[in-house]
């Protein structure tokens, strides 16, 4: 039967690329905050990326023997190029996306398979084998407009980009991450205590951090209101992330854990509620198992952020999360018609 | 109107919202398609039983005569549509799905268009059993879709329901032939359905009706209002593809799921569509046979797209004509709606009993598919699945050919609504893949069962033998004990009284033998019984 044949004959006329592209235009408005009070380094590291994600995607499926052109209008490579960058460090020098990159495409995914084949997100692997390789470099993150006197120019981002060991004046800039600093350098205080001695502190959250997520919660309402993604894997990962933290805030005493706002307007909340956790490929299908799915993560995110080694666990709780996906899927088989319960 | 429609439904999960693109066949009243010169009748249904052809290439036939009558259980009989002469019986093209050429008899009109109807019917007088016959002899099958006879399914639903559900949703794009008909002929539709309400003896009868038809709907109520019959009552649901499918709408209405696997009769439901109900009321009250039908003729290649009354067996190029075709247009032809229905490969085919469409479309209103890409398992196809199955999975396994798989996750549910695929943005052609998978898990079940049958029929065959052989022994033993016995007898003088012991054993290796056979038999009658009922299970009567 030649597929002129089959039924059906009318498409509603979304294609796959034309979700991709709807995804990135949706990571714009978090891109803008990032750039705002972190520096050019985020839209370096994307364009960076995004050109060897293309060479390495096209390089990979030329030795494959794929038609290349259009496998690459899935533009699923350049989301996975776009989701690495908005994770690296705006300092992160240009061999450390090279290498995740590397990974990301080249192992995370075309290993497996290629596109739809891998049960891991692409763009999380290669951030966690960076986290792990290069723990120096990966958390040496840039101080918000606010808490330093300068950002660093266009020209200084690509000095750092350019430079296999960083330039001299790159200390003035760096720092910990808002989240990072209050795991370590909280000492006993009280929250309230800590959000005065410290300037990497905003209203509800780490300064700047609060407008990054705010941006990428407009970007993933953006996505629910277009039905490019579905409700369920966000608000389970919210949901999970904002009542772990209320039972743990403890009233900002000096054992709280931060409150629910800081947790989810900081760190990778809102960019891995709506764009990571969400990544098709990767996450639980069924309707029931894409909310575990989400509150899975989230609580393996708090969970890290709080009695765990790193900062924040979005990376972590992913791959966590997908490693569970097929399990989550085999128990939550929705009950078809005319099957009793 | 006193009589108002009920909006109470029970919502269905999934379901998808195209483009209706109704309107355009729905500007002028019901056209009257042309004579043809030439008819090309099919005499057979796939799928259903063989039919005995009744006329020679050379009869001068009636319009409504019989051509080929089915076997009275499934069978479907075959009329013609109008006078003339039969000018050969031959294998022809029609359009269906299998795409097979089926046994047509091919008719040179003589333009008088004579009709031989069989006399009217008093269905107040009349037994449901001739009702019954009557609508077999008219040649009436389901006209909404799966074309399966009506008298087979009224005979299996015979007081085993208590609800009638009539299908007028009408959900697929494009497709306006049954609002059409509701518009200008309400009043024979309810006549149809009281008689379904006299036959099957069920109390209530619901009508679903789409809320995109205000017109359809009005008229069909001033019609119940008419009919005073208050078992009739008409529920209008929301617009949502495919609510029309027949266990969908069921659900819709009556908040009752049929079993997976069961027919909707082992529910106590019977479901038929306004236009086999108007055919039915046609037939028993003025004895006409089903020669025609309403059908849409739609799509941007056609100048005046229209409902037609269309006899069976025009062939569709001339239908397409009489609407101005523009063939510089034209991309394709299908029969049916854009997510169910199937392309005809050329116009010169016929239109038979289940054509309730034909759209003739260009390639801007519904473009050639994209090219397939890798499914990115986004779960667009499990939110619109009404059946609560889930595609990409189920896809996954086709193409991996884990036919176990796939069925364990239900894809003999699967009602190939296309709605999946309809959404899926890298183009897959699911249901395609889904049919192929049914149908290997079908051929894979039959084999089982030959399988089955055949060791059955070897342990017995065997067991037989076994049977046999200690039969023997035990007769070999007696005897040996007789001769025994008859030598110590012999030696004690009683001749006599020997003979009379022969004879009593020969009478008792004949029982032997009697109760073996008797044994052979019951067993040979539970596994027919067996057999028919699985062949039951398996026919699923559509709408
Ligand atoms: S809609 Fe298509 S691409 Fe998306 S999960 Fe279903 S089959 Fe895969
Ligand atoms: S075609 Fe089958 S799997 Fe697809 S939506 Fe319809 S019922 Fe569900």
């Amino acid at each position: 039967m030649s597929m002129l044949n089959s039924s059906p004959h009318g498409h509603q006329g979304h294609s796959t690329g034309q979700v991709m592209q709807q995804v990135m235009l949706a990571c714009v408005p978090g891109l803008t905050a990032l750039t705002w009070f972190f520096g050019w380094g985020t839209v370096i590291n994307i364009i960076w990326l995004a050109l060897l994600a293309l060479g390495i995607e096209a390089l990979i499926l030329h030795l494959r023997g794929r038609p290349i052109a259009f496998y690459l209008r899935d533009y699923s490579a350049l989301v996975t190029a776009v989701l690495l960058g908005l994770a690296l460090p705006p300092t992160a020098p240009w061999w450390l996306g090279l290498i995740g990159i590397t990974f990301a495409i080249g192992i995370a995914k075309h290993l497996y398979g290629g596109m739809g084949y891998n049960p891991f997100n692409p763009a999380m692997v290669g951030y966690v084998v960076l986290l792990i390789s290069f723990p120096l470099q990966m958390t040496r993150w840039v101080l918000p407009v606010g808490a330093t006197d300068a950002l660093p120019g266009f020209g200084e981002s690509l000095v750092m980009f350019f430079g296999a060991e960083p330039f001299a004046g790159i200390d003035a800039y760096t720092g910990a991450t808002a989240l990072d600093s209050f795991r370590q350098q909280r000492g006993g205080m009280l929250v309230s205590e800590f959000w005065s001695v410290t300037d990497v502190m905003g209203r509800w959250s780490g300064l700047g951090w609060e407008w990054v997520n705010t941006g990428f919660l407009l970007g993933g309402l953006y996505l629910l209101y277009k039905k490019i993604i579905g409700w369920r894997i966000p608000v389970g990962m919210l949901a999970a992330i904002a009542i772990l933290s209320a039972v743990f805030y403890d009233g900002g005493s000096s054992a709280s854990g931060g409150s629910p706002l800081m947790h989810l307007f900081g760190g990778a909340t809102m960019l891995g509620a709506f764009f990571i956790a969400t990544d098709p490929v990767t996450a639980s299908t069924t309707p029931k198992g894409r909310l575990i799915y989400g509150a899975m993560i989230g609580i393996i995110v708090y969970v890290i952020r709080i009695w765990g080694n790193y900062a924040d666990g979005v990376a972590f709780a992913v791959l966590l999360g997908n490693f569970s996906a097929p399990l989550i899927d085999a128990y939550t088989q929705p009950r078809t018609y005319g099957h009793r319960k | 109107m006193s009589i108002q429609a009920s909006h109470s439904f029970y919502p269905l999960p999934g379901g998808i919202h195209p483009s209706e693109n109704k309107a355009q066949s729905l500007q002028g009243p019901i056209r009257q398609a042309e004579l043809p010169a030439r008819l090309i009748i099919p005499l057979t249904q796939p799928g259903f039983a063989q039919a005995h052809v009744q006329v020679q290439p050379g009869d001068k036939v009636y319009k409504g005569q019989l051509l080929a009558s089915g076997n009275p259980v499934t069978g479907l009989n075959a009329h013609a549509s109008t006078s003339g002469t039969v000018v050969e019986i031959t294998e022809h093209a029609v359009p269906n799905m299998s795409g097979l050429p089926e046994l047509c008899a091919v008719i040179a009109s003589d333009g008088q268009d004579e009709w031989q109807k069989l006399p009217p019917l008093d269905p107040a007088e009349t037994d449901v059993d001739t009702l019954i016959t009557r609508i077999h002899d008219c040649g009436i099958s389901g006209l909404g879709g799966a074309g399966f006879p009506s008298h087979t399914k009224l005979r299996g639903a015979l007081s085993k329901v208590h609800t009638l559900v009539i299908n007028a949703a009408e959900c697929e794009p494009f497709i306006t032939a049954d609002h059409a008909l509701m518009r200008e002929h309400a009043d024979e539709i309810i006549k149809g359905i009281w008689l379904l309400l006299q036959i099957t003896g069920a109390g209530k009868c619901l009508i679903g009706i789409e809320d995109n038809k205000p017109d359809a709907r009005d008229a069909m109520l001033k019609a119940i209002e008419d009919a005073f019959d208050d078992r009739l009552s008409l529920v209008e649901v929301p617009t949502k593809y495919p609510s029309g499918a027949e266990k969908q709408l069921i659900w819709l209405l009556t908040g009752t799921e049929v079993p997976s696997g069961k027919i909707t009769i082992q529910s106590g439901i019977m479901c038929q569509n306004v236009g086999t109900a108007r055919a039915i009321a046609r037939a028993v009250l003025h004895g006409e046979a089903l020669v025609s039908r309403i059908t849409t003729f739609t799509g941007a290649a056609l100048e005046h797209p229209c409902n037609m009354e269309v006899l069976i067996g025009t062939p569709v190029a001339e239908l397409l004509a009489q609407c101005d075709l523009d063939e510089s247009r034209l991309s394709r032809v299908i029969s049916g709606g854009p997510l169910m229905g199937f392309h005809l490969p050329h116009a010169d085919l016929p239109i038979v009993k289940i054509t309730n469409c034909i759209i003739a479309t260009t390639e801007s209103e519904l473009p050639t598919p994209a090219p397939q890409q890798a499914c990115i398992r986004c779960g667009f196809c499990t939110d619109v699945c009404p059946v609560n199955l889930l595609p990409q999975q189920l896809f996954w396994f086709s193409r991996s050919k884990e036919l176990e798989k796939a069925e364990q996750h239900n894809i003999m549910d699967c009602i190939e609504c296309g709605a999946c695929a309809y959404v899926c943005p890298s183009h897959i052609p699911l249901v395609q893949y889904y049919r192929a998978t049914k149908a290997e898990l079908r051929e894979a079940k039959e084999k089982e069962l030959k399988a089955e049958y055949s060791k059955k029929r070897f342990d017995f065959h065997q067991q037989r033998m076994e049977e046999q052989k200690r039969q023997d022994e035990q007769r070999r033993a007696e005897r040996a004990a007789l001769a025994k016995k008859r030598k110590q007898e012999a030696a004690a003088g009683g001749e006599q009284a020997g003979g009379e012991q022969a004879g009593g054993e020969q009478k008792e290796a004949k029982d032997a033998i009697k109760a073996a056979l008797e044994r052979v038999n019951a067993k040979k009658a539970a596994r027919a019984a067996k057999a028919s009922q699985q062949e039951q299970n398996d026919t699923e009567p559509g709408s």
